[in-house]
């Protein structure tokens, strides 16, 4: 109430009093504070206008992944704009989005959610730690390591390098594996030989730090 | 129209540039081999790119946005001063190529020494998707003049996927919610298209390693609106739809309960049916999903 009654006696033209802060007199009551400086920080780091969306949904509508999502994309956004730094972090959708580009293609503001979680996944990775969806990043740091040491992928290495690290070679899926492994050898497209770039000097220089 | 180079002494043949990216090399073979035939055919002569590297995929992109800028960097400066358009079969690789290169055309300051010693030219490469290549007036004329039998019996839904088309603003695509393209070439190799809904939704791409269940989800959506459109096979021109559609079809008709056929073609590989390409069938054995008896059930046996 406080914080209403004070936005309130700003006049037009009258720049806003900042408010004051809510009494802390019920669990939680900090976390729900709104801040500004993650969202400027995400903007200036991600380049992608968070504070033009208004909340149309249109994103989370349209999204064919949401069912698989804890939070809507939409949500991921608001959040953002609210400096709700933990919950981004903690949640599932950003690992889940298939960045089909779906919701940038139809946001009338054009903010680009796939590249703000791109860059959402990418802090957290750097930081170490683990994440929601581990397997995913996984796959995706084994995958990583492929373009590292040839400049190509060689997915052969890459399916028996995740199935060892994931457990996947000895878990219940080990013999649906084996199976289309062999399946897919019969048919000549699993490739024996790895192909990879002649040059690697480049490689070595982008991959150092 | 697109500026393909015309090559002297033979005419209405082409040359461009050709990215086939990691995949192609592999487990889509059956994509390679019908693409390089389907390119010998309509008298297109595809120039690989020089010591290309990988686009970094979803992995690049996701967790490192230095490096998925430095990888398209140096495909867009080896492609530069060669013949134009740079044609690319994955829709995955063309969307990191495109986005990569607008965001260096604005600002290159993240390329390393050792790449951008390359020349720096980022812009130079018109980067376009195989299927609108292909599915450009000039190829579909050239498709109806030398077809060899039309595809009737093919009641076929086209199936774009997403990287192809968005965003417009980086794909510059024309009609990214309704692409055209693949069933007009189609329609020239005499199958019937059907119009449905799900054109350009989501197959999964990479979550098929970490979260099958999700691409399950996803595909059956796309089996159950094909076989609602009447259709008895898809097509598609990304290898990542064409292996999430195909590899897991058994599995997935399971869990949806209900039986489901659907072979899942390259367009590529129907340009090859069409015209007779002597390598049809072979590239057509290496699918999970066996297309042979649908072909020999409508008078198309090879």
């Amino acid at each position: 109430m406080t914080t209403r009654a004070s936005s309130a006696q700003a006049g037009p033209g009258q720049p806003h009093e900042t408010p004051p802060a809510p009494a802390q007199d019920w669990p939680g009551a900090e976390a729900l504070r709104p801040s500004s400086e993650f969202l400027r920080l995400a903007q200036r780091e991600s380049g992608v206008d968070i504070g033009a969306c208004y909340g149309c949904k249109k994103c989370s509508n349209g999204c064919p992944l949401s069912f698989a999502m804890d939070l809507h994309p939409y949500q991921v956004v608001r959040l953002a704009q609210l400096g709700q730094v933990e919950r981004l972090e903690k949640c599932r959708t950003i690992w889940v989005c298939a960045s089909c580009q779906t919701c940038l293609t139809r946001c009338p503001n054009q903010v680009d959610l796939p590249r703000f979680m791109d860059w959402l996944k990418e802090r957290l990775y750097k930081a170490g730690g683990s994440v929601e969806q581990a397997r995913t990043l996984l796959f995706h740091r084994l995958f990583l390591a492929e373009v590292k040491t040839r400049g190509r992928v060689f997915e052969g290495s890459l399916m028996a390098r995740y199935l060892i690290k994931s457990g996947g070679a000895l878990g219940p899926e080990a013999l649906a594996n084996a199976r289309l492994g062999l399946a897919m050898f019969k048919r000549g497209r699993l490739k024996l030989i790895p192909a990879g770039t002649k040059q690697r000097r480049w490689l070595k220089a982008l991959f150092k730090a | 129209m697109h500026a393909a180079r015309m090559t002297n002494g033979q005419e209405g043949t082409r040359e461009v540039s050709y990215y086939p990216g990691c995949s192609l090399e592999a487990t889509a073979r059956d994509y390679a081999e019908s693409v390089a035939g389907a390119a010998e055919l309509l008298g297109i002569k595809l120039n690989e790119v020089p010591d290309w590297n990988c686009c970094g995929a979803t992995a690049a992109h996701s967790l490192d946005h230095r490096v998925t800028l430095n990888l398209a960097a140096r495909n867009l400066a080896l492609a530069a001063g060669r013949p134009q358009p740079v044609v690319v079969p994955c829709a995955l690789c063309f969307n990191r190529l495109k986005s990569a290169q607008a965001e260096l055309m604005a600002d290159g300051a993240a390329v390393i020494p050792e790449i951008a010693e390359l020349g720096g030219n980022y812009g130079e490469a018109q980067v376009v998707e195989l299927n609108s290549f292909f599915s450009a007036g000039w190829a579909l004329e050239k498709a109806r003049s030398l077809k060899k039998r039309d595809l009737t019996g093919l009641k076929a839904v086209c199936y774009y996927g997403c990287q192809g088309q968005r965003p417009p603003a980086i794909t510059g695509h024309p009609a990214p919610e309704n692409p055209t393209g693949l069933d007009r070439l189609l329609k020239a190799l005499g199958a019937q298209v059907l119009d449905w809904p799900y054109k350009t939704d989501c197959c999964g791409a990479s979550h098929s390693v970490p979260r099958p269940d999700i691409v399950h989800t996803l595909v059956a959506r796309l089996y159950e609106r094909a076989l609602a459109a009447g259709a008895n096979c898809l097509v598609t021109g990304c290898q990542m739809c064409q292996a999430n559609l195909d590899l897991y079809q058994e599995q997935i008709a399971q869990e949806m309960g209900r039986p489901v056929y659907l072979p899942v073609f390259y367009f590529t590989e129907l340009i090859g049916l069409a015209l007779g390409h002597p390598q049809a069938g072979r590239w057509l054995d290496r699918h999970m999903t066996s297309p042979r008896p649908l072909l020999a059930s409508v008078g198309l046996a090879l």
